[in-house]
């Protein structure tokens, strides 16, 4: 049974790398601002949608991926500049709902400048599925998986290395004293929305040959994205990449080895518990309060 | 201080008030001169590519039926809503269109969820109602108001077991999504299999916005004896299953539901949907209906009209379903030579051998689907487009 | 977390120690109790058809479960994105021993709400020790697992498609017409006002305030804030879950889009848009979310573009919340 397992395994990576890579964007966002931007799934919405309607329009591919991915940063810099930056004394569930009213913007914004059905962009490098040790994974995943270890990486490298990153770290962990010490917090929030929007919209690009999009797949994307980053510990790249992954494998297991009817259902007992023990998920720091 | 702040607060929150129940759209009767139809659809929502060319269709055959003079020599007016698929929405849209906009007949219901929360309101209001939504309990048992235009879960299912039958197919293993459609089909299969002598060995689920398939499909792919597999479920779920389906490799054949009846579902899943099987209303083979086929004129001049306007593989069936309510609610008003409920009730439930893109109806007292099993095509997929079986 | 501010629900101003009875009028509590008494019983001669009888009730049931929803997250500042789990729990528990069972209605949604409440007592605890965004992950998920359940259970629910239900009855009298509902929503909401008004000025209320502004100061000085919480969710989830009974009953169909995610979303949407901390607030943001889509329809294909941006723009220059933010201005004028 070797060959089972190693297939749910994979079903499990596919569905978790896709989390991941939507986690990624949330830990992102909440680094620089500890907001939580329920417009996450929407920017993976709009970068599948725009690189599908702008190959149409007859634009080569990779120059309609890098355009997507331009536009939708574009919108990212839009919602800080002009919604968030807007209300820098409003609590969190103040803004999110106004994240929660640019995905409604955005969502009613794609149904009309795009259409209301399925797209899919051809897999990057074929379908031809991959056998190992009797199981099959496709390409499409591997670039899946690649990408989201590839922007761990960078991402790390730019919050511990360099400049700009550990201007955002210090943004987060105390705004008033990033300020006194010369940073421009602004400039800050304004990057680090910009930064996640394109990184939602790679995301969606990637994925758009596995799943296809259609101008509502950000709201389950974004949730599952959501859940992945706070099981993994909001703020850790790396968290919310082992949530999703976590995640994902937990519906795939349980998808197989218990019941299809309950394997949602089970991912979030699974967070749940995993709350219940360790209050900042996995891989979070211990929150203090501040008095 | 506070106490006059509240007084003005209050002042203020009671002109709010009575402003938002003064200003609700205003039901002032005109000189009736247009016929109204009113519709409630899932023009947004998680069944929006059904609602979608479901609005598109009625907006479109109102427009030319009104350029060629409407009906009873008055034009049509369509008043529609959108649901998002949500019933609860459904029964006060309905509301809306019966109290406030006083409209003549309802068609549409995207859902079978919104039509069966809307069907005692139109039992109350005597008012027609044509939905356009699958479920059997729309029409079972039969409501004196209420008709419906697609073929039910059940006739699918049906014409998918005796295609099985006739290739000696006797275990079979389901993948059902957990929508409303999925699931409703997958109940009304289980309850009609054992009349083919089918068993069902394997029984799965996934949800409508599932990413990966795999998991379920390898529990079927290593359940002895499968000899074939059915996937109902609409929207992207059974692209991705197809896809999955061969990436895994199962030998046994792969049928789909009509709720994947659109050329959309061949681009999706692409070279995957080689050899898919399902069942579906003749609309989709328009053109390649033999010439004797009496159902072929209807779905032809629908197919080119609404590609013509929409987009060359547009068409799909729901909107068609959509194109029959609305020819059979005016082909009622025109034999009743009225817009009186009642009567155009009774000339609709005297409607005899209507072709349409659903197939002939003949509705009757006790038939208010008016549909055979005869309606539903076999189609499968070669060469990345539908051929007929047979 | 900002610190509630003294609104027309707020304790500070009713504090005061005026005795006399015009005195006691004019207090916000009782002018607030008053105005909504009167713009409940006047509402119905705007109110032309069933329809706008129809949207009516249906401010009324929503404005039910958000000042409940307000209590939790305006005034013990515990977000909830899993309330339309309660909402959909009593929902179902009522419409299917009434429907399916036979049980009075009236039965039913006593026991609905007693079997919701002790379901809120049980996961408050475990699930109220979380904080911010992992509080909203955690209700969120125990929402979803609900309605998970409720679509999967299909024998029970009648699944996505839904299920018919019976009319609500009471010794014998059935609710038909639509002023029935009506009156019997308006009364309700005029009572559940009270009630959380009533909570917000006893010392459990103050309690509450203290862990809205700083539960490490409340706790110093020795308020149990765990309790007050688990109070809190419990009331508002009962609240939620008489709601949805009544509900099914009203509509006489129920699906389990009413416990949806989104359904949850716009509860607390509505506790926000009117006012984090403001029970008059709450009712004005059920209302204008519940007529807001009414009066949008005439926009069509823009109709959620144009929802979502008044949204945002009402919480980019109101981000109090509708009432509290009206309020500070008019107190500004007023200190002119």
């Amino acid at each position: 049974m070797l060959g089972e397992f190693m297939q749910y395994l994979f079903s499990g990576l596919t569905s978790g790398a896709i989390y991941a890579l939507v986690g990624l964007g949330f830990a992102l966002i909440y680094n620089a601002s500890h907001v939580i931007n329920f417009a996450q799934g929407e920017f993976v919405m709009l970068g599948g949608m725009s690189t599908v309607f702008l190959s149409a329009a007859g634009v080569p591919l990779p120059v309609a991926v890098l355009l997507a991915v331009a536009a939708t940063a574009v919108v990212g810099l839009a919602l800080e500049k002009l919604a968030v930056e807007q209300t820098k004394n409003a609590s969190v569930v103040t803004l999110i709902i106004i994240t929660i009213g640019a995905s409604i913007v955005i969502r009613g914004a794609a149904q009309v400048i795009f259409d209301k059905q399925f797209h899919t962009l051809p897999a990057f490098t074929g379908d031809a599925p991959i056998n190992v040790l009797g199981a099959t994974i496709t390409p499409q995943t591997l670039w899946v998986l690649g990408v989201t270890v590839a922007i761990v990486l960078v991402l790390q490298w730019f919050f511990n290395r360099t400049l700009w990153g550990k201007a955002i770290l210090a943004t987060s962990v105390n705004p008033l004293a990033a300020k006194l010490v010369g940073i421009n917090t602004n400039l800050v929030l304004l990057i680090s929305f910009g930064l996640s929007a394109a990184l939602g919209a790679i995301a969606g690009v990637l994925i758009t040959p596995i799943t296809s999009t259609n101008f509502e797949v950000g709201i389950m994307l974004g949730l599952k994205g959501f859940s992945a980053a706070i099981l993994g510990g909001l703020g850790s790249p790396f968290g919310a990449v082992a949530g999703g992954l976590i995640l994902g494998i937990v519906e795939a297991f349980g998808a197989g080895y218990i019941s299809s009817e309950y394997k949602d259902a089970m991912a979030f007992v699974i967070i749940l518990l995993a709350l219940f023990f360790m209050p900042s998920g996995l891989f979070g720091k211990r929150g203090t309060d501040r008095v | 201080m506070s106490v006059r702040l509240t007084r003005r607060m209050v002042l203020a929150a009671a002109a709010a008030f009575g402003l938002t129940a003064a200003a609700l759209p205003g039901g002032a009767a005109t000189a009736a001169e247009p016929i109204k139809i009113g519709t409630f659809l899932a023009v947004t929502g998680p069944a929006s590519f059904l609602g979608d060319p479901e609005l598109k269709t009625l907006q479109m055959y109102i427009d030319s039926m009104n350029a060629e003079g409407g009906v009873l020599g008055r034009p049509l007016e369509l008043v529609h809503y959108d649901t998002g698929g949500d019933p609860n929405k459904a029964v006060t849209f309905v509301k809306r269109l019966i109290d406030q906009d006083e409209v003549d007949v309802i068609i549409g219901g995207t859902s079978s969820g919104e039509s069966l929360a809307v069907m005692p309101l139109m039992e109350r209001a005597e008012m027609p109602f044509i939905s356009f939504a699958g479920s059997k309990k729309i029409v079972d048992p039969v409501q004196k108001w209420v008709f419906k235009t697609p073929h039910t879960d059940t006739m699918a299912c049906e014409k998918i077991f005796e295609d099985m039958k006739a290739q000696g197919t006797t275990k079979i293993a389901m993948i059902s999504g957990t929508d409303g459609f999925g699931a409703s089909m997958q109940a009304e299969c289980k309850g009609v299999a054992g009349k083919y002598g089918i068993e069902i060995l394997a029984d799965e689920t996934y949800g409508p916005k599932d990413t990966d398939m795999t998991a379920q499909l390898t529990k079927i792919k290593n359940t002895d004896g499968v000899q074939a597999v059915l996937n109902p479920g609409f929207g992207q779920g059974p692209a991705i299953v197809t896809k999955n389906y061969r990436q895994l490799q199962i030998a046994a054949p792969l049928y789909q539901s009509h709720g994947v009846a659109s050329k959309q579902f061949i681009e999706l899943a692409g070279d995957a949907a080689e050899g898919v099987r399902l069942p579906a209303a003749a609309l989709l083979v328009a053109e390649k209906l033999p010439d004797s086929d009496p159902q072929k004129p209807v779905v032809v001049a629908y197919k080119q009209a609404y590609e013509g306007k929409h987009g060359a593989g547009s068409v799909s069936t729901f909107g068609g379903h959509a194109y029959d309510g609305l020819m059979l609610i005016t082909d009622a008003m025109k034999r009743a030579g009225s817009t009186d409920k009642a009567a155009v009730r009774d000339a609709l439930e005297q409607t005899k051998g209507y072709m349409g893109t659903g197939g002939e109806v003949t509705f009757s007292a006790a038939d208010h689907l008016g549909l055979t099993l005869d309606a539903f095509r076999m189609l499968e997929i070669k060469n990345g487009d539908w051929a007929l079986i047979q | 977390m900002t610190k509630a501010e003294p609104t027309l629900g707020g304790g500070g101003v009713a504090r005061r120690r005026d005795t006399g009875l015009g005195a006691r009028l004019m207090r916000p509590r009782t002018g607030g109790l008053l105005v909504l008494a009167v713009v409940i019983c006047l509402l119905p001669l705007f109110l032309q058809n069933n329809f706008q009888y129809d949207v009516a009730i249906k401010i009324g049931f929503n404005a039910i479960v958000v000042v409940g929803l307000n209590l939790l997250i305006g005034y013990a500042g515990q977000i909830s994105l899993g309330h339309a789990g309660f909402l959909g729990l009593g929902a179902y528990f009522s419409a299917i021993t009434v429907t399916k069972l036979g049980w009075p209605p009236v039965l039913s949604l006593v026991l609905a709400a007693a079997v919701v409440g002790l379901l809120a007592f049980v996961v408050a605890r475990p699930v109220l020790r979380l904080k911010g965004h992992y509080l909203a992950m955690a209700t969120l998920g125990l929402g979803i697992i609900i309605s998970i359940v409720l679509n999967q259970e299909a024998q029970l629910t009648g699944g996505p498609d839904g299920m018919i239900v019976d009319p609500f009855s009471v010794f014998g009298f059935t609710f038909a017409k639509a002023w029935q509902w009506y009156w019997l929503v308006g009364g309700l909401l005029f009572v559940a006002v009270w009630l959380s008004l009533n909570i917000i000025d006893s010392p459990v209320g103050r309690a509450l305030r203290a862990v809205h502004g700083s539960e490490v100061a409340a706790e110093v000085v020795g308020v149990d804030t765990t309790r007050y919480k688990v109070l809190v969710f419990v009331v508002s989830a009962v609240f939620a879950s008489v709601v949805g009974s009544l509900e099914a009953h009203y509509i006489m169909f129920l699906s389990p889009n009413e416990a949806s995610f989104f359904h949850s979303v716009e509860l607390v949407i509505m506790v926000v848009l009117g006012g984090m901390a403001s029970t008059f607030g709450a009712v004005v943001g059920a209302a204008i979310l519940t007529a807001l889509p009414q009066f949008l329809t005439f926009l069509e294909d823009y109709e959620h573009l144009i929802f979502g941006l008044i949204l945002m723009l009402v919480m980019i220059f109101l981000p109090k919340g509708i009432v509290p933010s009206l309020a500070a201005l008019l107190k500004r004028g007023g200190d002119r």
